[in-house]
């Protein structure tokens, strides 16, 4: 991976971050949840999506679903644990606003926290930041 | 990342790619691109609908020069090399004393006492050390790795013989499909074959390697869409072409692998010919075929296919599976019982876990319209 496709801007400061490159945005009890722009690019063009169901319970860092490309597929971990209160119906329709807006319409569950003390093992920005810019 | 791997060699066209964005993989022991800004899905609609090129300079370039030449190639080819008319090519095989598939190769009769043979680049140190000892024990041949010597640009799609031509002042439309002729660029000139690995016309254009840079940028300017390994093997799955490494090995003979038609046997002394005469006239157990999925699902190497019938008892393998863009469709090939052969037949392939259905599909998938 070219380190320059993870170019530190491109990571949204007030954004929580998972070692396995999705990203949690908290708005009051409830988080926001998608994949970086990093996990994105290194994936390349994505044409499925498979999301847990609204009303699913889901657990910090375990699977909860898949996003695959042309080239390969990648499993999607739960950065947090709880209860799926709504999923991106657009996003599973049409991947490729994933590509596209991976921090912004390619958002795709959230999440209702059942433990909000688990934010606190997610990576900040500068932390995230510094995982990719590595490469490989 | 362990750096006990040997460091990756680089083609000619390396600080082209890097220039024009290209995301570099390791591939066969080079340093590749996967994919350029645009990405797989828009490189694979240039080469259906316009024209794209791919850097295959990692390829192997090997000429075999000598009066004895063609009937050397006879021996360790699947091929009629010696009945090959000058500027002529062929795809065949070439395979060991039992059959085993070696290597996919393309034959170019450059002259009377000429052929180059172009290699996969992950099988050139495997075909160098079959062909060696036997060219020398022939003699009146010599066979000269010269893929360092010249780059190789496959420019493929409806609009790719346009852009060669246009380059070459008219030079390239004169050479015909699966031929090779000389063409010249910016004065530079340059072997050119009218073939390639997407199911496109084009040409894979063979400029030295000074020069390589330049042809790339000329394309460039074309409005050449350039391509990597992503789309490259969209576009060959699609074609229903095989790779081999993936979807054959040297434990897969031509017959399995569903390439007997590119098998001849009656060349004086052919190394492989027991073996197939053998194993064409016992049959094999298996054989290589397209897979459809009726689901939304890409099968993937090394996924298990099963009977569609319900027991599930699995009957195959696959070996190759991507999305298709131009069909919208999931496809892939992979090894079945002979019996379960025919298109149509329907089967199922564990995807992760879920049972998928699938069914056969006759190759290729894609075919261009000829005009």
């Amino acid at each position: 991976m070219n380190a320059k496709n993870a170019m530190a801007s491109n990571n949204p400061r007030e954004l929580k971050y998972s070692a396995e490159h999705e990203w949690t945005r908290l708005q009051g009890e409830t988080a926001t949840i998608g994949i970086t722009h990093f996990a994105q690019d290194s994936l390349g063009d994505i044409v499925y999506l498979s999301l847990p169901a609204v009303g699913a319970s889901v657990k910090q860092f375990q699977k909860m679903g898949e996003v695959e490309s042309v080239k390969a597929v990648n499993d999607i971990y739960s950065p947090v644990s709880g209860k799926v209160v709504e999923r991106n119906e657009n996003a599973l329709k049409s991947p490729e606003i994933i590509n596209k807006e991976p921090f912004g319409n390619g958002w795709l569950v959230k999440v209702q926290l059942s433990d909000p003390s688990e934010m606190g093992k997610l990576l900040d920005a500068a932390s995230y930041d510094k995982l990719t810019a590595g490469g490989h | 990342m362990t750096s006990e791997a040997p460091a990756l060699k680089r083609t000619q066209l390396y600080d082209a790619h890097l220039k024009a964005g290209a995301k570099m993989v390791p591939f066969a022991g080079w340093e590749m691109p996967v994919s350029y800004p645009g990405g797989i899905i828009a490189e694979v609609r240039a080469v259906r609908t316009a024209a794209g090129m791919f850097d295959v300079s990692h390829m192997g370039r090997l000429r075999i020069a000598g009066a004895n030449a063609a009937s050397f190639l006879d021996t360790v080819c699947s091929a009629d090399v010696s009945g090959l008319a000058q500027r002529r090519s062929k795809y065949h095989l070439i395979c060991n004393e039992r059959g085993g598939i070696i290597d996919d190769a393309i034959v170019y009769r450059l002259d009377a006492d000429e052929c180059l043979l172009v290699v996969n680049a992950g099988n050139k140190d495997a075909v160098l050390g079959w062909i060696m000892p036997r060219a020398r024990a022939a003699g009146g041949v010599t066979v000269r790795d010269t893929s360092p010597d010249f780059a190789m640009i496959a420019v493929q799609g409806p609009s790719a013989v346009d852009a060669v031509d246009r380059l070459s002042g008219g030079g390239a439309s004169q050479i015909r499909p699966f031929r090779i002729g000389e063409i010249a660029i910016e004065g530079t000139a340059m072997l050119a074959g009218r073939t390639g690995y997407t199911g496109e016309d084009g040409f894979e254009v063979m400029p030295p390697s000074r020069a390589a840079a330049l042809v790339w940028d000329q394309l460039l300017e074309a409005g050449v869409q350039p391509c990597g390994l992503g789309a490259r093997d969209v576009c060959r799955l699609e074609a229903g072409l095989m790779l081999h490494g993936v979807d054959m090995t040297v434990e897969n003979n031509p017959h399995e692998a569903g390439l007997d038609r590119f098998v001849r046997l009656d060349s004086p002394g052919y190394v492989a010919a027991d073996a197939l005469k053998r194993i064409g006239a016992e049959g094999t157990l298996r054989v290589i075929v397209g897979l459809r999925m009726l689901e939304r699902a890409i099968p993937r190497h090394g996924h298990t296919i099963h009977s569609g019938g319900g027991n599930g008892t699995q009957v195959g393998i696959v070996t190759s599976g991507t999305h298709s863009p131009t069909l919208d469709a999931d496809i892939g090939m992979g090894y079945v019982d002979r019996t379960l052969a025919s298109p149509g037949t329907e089967l199922k392939i564990d995807v992760r876990g879920r049972q998928v259905d699938a069914e056969v599909a006759s190759l290729p998938f894609y075919a261009r319209k000829r005009s």
